[in-house]
């Protein structure tokens, strides 16, 4: 569903991926597509590495966190829109979420690696714009903006 | 320090199949934390590892790593060989632990 008004001006090309929360120790194929389609189109490798690391990071969040959603990537001229949307729990306290360290993930899921709570802080470092809003026990919805 | 000196390595086993050896170590990553390693890590890196799971071929895919190693004779899965093998990343299993890894690595150079 979509939460967020996109911006289709000057658009080259989009993409969506749907981000499933069930098998989440596999998740990263859609932002290691994303890799894959930026580098064909010859993006720069710096921008192309800030994308790789968000999308990542936003893919696990829907993997683990969320009841799943889907990231869509708006292609532009002079920039590169990425909208990851979900339905789930949503986050009461963003402030909070974002702080370095800070995580709700389980025991398990510590285990396997997940769950640094640097997934948003990675985000927000990694790109130029940054918009996070969320209901509880609705949705989260992030649109990240990287300039070329 | 090449993929291929590891691949001809006594105590290495490249246990995913790959197209090329000759791609340069550039450095060594050793952290268990996902986030943490997408983070930090640098292209070209080797990373050290005991998470087993298929996402690390995605971080390793992601961050341009030239390869994974896992120490101390963990098992991995097959169904991540494969998907190591897709991406065309080489898994290296070693009876080593990471102490012992990085002392390889310091005589080679690195
Ligand atoms: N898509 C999401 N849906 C619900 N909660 C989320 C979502 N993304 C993040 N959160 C909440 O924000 C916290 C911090 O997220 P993050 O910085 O990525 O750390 P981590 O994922 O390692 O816990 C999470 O532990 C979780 O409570
Ligand atoms: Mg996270």
């Amino acid at each position: 569903m979509y939460r967020l008004q996109r911006d289709e001006s000057d658009l080259a090309m989009m993409k969506a991926f749907e981000v499933s929360n069930e098998d989440f120790s596999s998740a990263g194929t859609a932002s290691s597509k994303i890799k894959k389609i930026l580098r064909q189109i010859g993006m720069d490798a710096g921008v192309i590495r800030r994308i790789a690391i968000a999308t990542y990071e936003a893919e696990i969040n829907v993997a683990i966190h969320s009841n799943g959603g889907h990231i869509e990537v708006y292609i532009k001229s002079d920039k590169v829109d990425i909208y990851v949307e979900d339905t789930g729990p949503g986050i009461a306290d963003i402030n909070l979420a974002m702080q370095k360290g800070y995580s709700t993930a389980t025991k398990e899921i510590r285990e396997l690696g997940f769950g640094a709570g640097m997934g948003l802080p990675n985000m927000e470092k990694c790109c130029d714009d940054f918009y996070i809003e969320s209901v509880v026990d609705e949705y989260t919805a992030i649109k990240m903006t990287f300039n070329l | 320090m090449k993929i291929i000196d590891l691949v001809n390595h006594e105590d290495f086993k490249l246990i995913s199949k790959i197209s090329q050896t000759e791609r340069e170590i550039a450095g060594v990553e050793c952290c268990d934390l996902l986030s943490w390693v997408m983070a930090n890590g640098q292209e070209g890196e080797a990373w050290i590892t005991v998470q087993i799971h298929s996402n690390i071929v995605a971080v390793a895919t992601l961050l341009d790593f030239s390869c994974i190693i896992v120490p101390e004779n963990i098992e991995v899965d097959a169904e991540v060989i494969e998907k190591a093998t897709d991406e065309d990343i080489p898994v290296f299993s070693t009876q080593l632990d990471a102490y012992g890894i990085f002392k390889v690595f310091y005589e080679a150079g690195i």
